[in-house]
């Protein structure tokens, strides 16, 4: 039936085209068909990438394109280096970072735990926690922007009818001590469906037989729970992080749209500091630089992340 | 720690990997630190450095 079906297929193809096929090795034809994508990848991975080192080193700026292009070295990389506004925006970031991952593994853990208990409604459940990370990022700045008013927004007045204090007294968006945690919050809400989705996959990866042993073994739900569902779950979990990690270290649209950067330039990410290098001030090959040191930055906390999760899946 | 550095010594994989992923884990904190501004200035030099080696010391052989 296959050879029929096979041999179908071969007499649908153009005898012109078959007659140069035929004479070509498997290893060229291997070549013809992974040949375009190599293509792609150089073109729109690898050569932006060269370009950008090139960049890096002159004192080009993208909005004078006629104007002659020095090369200056490292210099870029000194005055990047040696900027205190910049160095303020990687630890804006490192707080970002840190927060967000911290608080959306917490969570996300906790409610793939809860969802992969059978209950009713278990199905409806799992599709409302994970509407959030299906909206737009600009959707979601736009409507937690209005959240967070303090004259309006539902946000004040929840932690006022906790806290008892008045809902007008404090703004999650102007201040500059709430503006990071609120851009924590947002993304936490947003992203924590990511990283249940895949910790519930990690659960439900589990065998039953296994707790049932640990059961025989008189093994208590503590136990089985340190011993078997942390370190089964441990490599799935280790993936969310590294997902998440690498989005949260470029984040951009999400705080733009909440703060734009401020108040003053406490919410200021490298990403937005690179994009106003890069597109306001029209330091081309100064942004260049900064994107490289960021890359640099991001492939090697990424080398070390995976070698950790391989040993993880190793044991 | 004799093994550690007898796998330094004969290029094996594991320890060299080890400096590297030192270096780059160094780097970043560099990076982001808000301590002192000349650890974030020689920042980017440590985990250029950790992560061309550890590039590099990926293709060494396993240590037996």
């Amino acid at each position: 039936m296959s050879d029929t079906t096979a041999d179908k297929l071969a007499n649908k193809t153009p005898k012109r085209v078959a007659r140069k096929i035929r004479g070509l090795s498997d290893r060229a034809i291997a070549w013809l068909f992974v040949g375009p994508t190599i293509f792609l990848l150089l073109a729109i991975n690898i050569f932006p990438l060269l370009w950008t080192i090139n960049l890096s080193f002159t004192d080009f700026k993208a909005n004078r394109i006629n104007r002659e292009v020095k090369y200056i070295g490292i210099r870029n990389y000194e005055r990047i280096l040696g900027d205190s506004d910049i160095w303020l925006s990687m630890q804006a970031t490192a707080h970002f970072l840190f927060w967000t991952l911290f608080f959306q593994v917490l969570l996300g853990f906790a409610l793939a735990w809860l969802i992969n208990r059978k209950f009713r409604g278990n199905d409806m459940w799992t599709t409302i926690i994970v509407l959030p990370m299906m909206l737009s990022p600009a959707v979601v700045g736009n409507f937690w922007t209005f959240l967070y008013q303090p004259q309006i927004g539902l946000f004040n007045y929840i932690v006022a009818f906790f806290t008892g204090a008045d809902p007008s007294s404090f703004e999650m968006l102007g201040s500059v001590d709430l503006a990071p945690w609120a851009i924590v919050i947002v993304d936490t809400w947003m992203w924590t469906p990511f990283v249940m989705l895949i910790c519930l996959a990690g659960l439900r990866s589990i065998p039953d037989y296994i707790y049932e042993a640990a059961e025989v073994d008189r093994a208590s739900k503590l136990r089985q729970f340190f011993t078997i569902t942390i370190p089964m779950v441990l490599p799935f979990l280790m993936l969310a992080v590294l997902f998440r990690g690498i989005e949260n270290f470029k984040m951009f649209d999400l705080v733009v749209q909440l703060t734009g950067g401020g108040p003053g330039s406490v919410t200021e990410m490298a990403s937005i500091n690179l994009k106003r290098e890069a597109f306001e001030k029209w330091r081309t090959g100064y942004s260049s630089a900064f994107a490289i040191i960021l890359f640099v930055t991001v492939f090697g906390l990424a080398s070390i992340y995976v070698k950790a999760l391989n040993k993880v899946k190793e044991r | 720690m004799t093994r550690f550095f007898k796998g330094l010594f004969k290029l094996r994989r594991g320890p060299w990997e080890m400096v590297a992923t030192v270096l780059i884990a160094i780097g970043v904190f560099m990076l982001m630190q808000p301590y002192v501004l000349w650890a974030y200035t020689y920042s980017f030099i440590v985990t250029l450095i950790g992560t061309v080696m550890f590039i590099i010391v990926s293709h060494f052989p396993e240590q037996e």
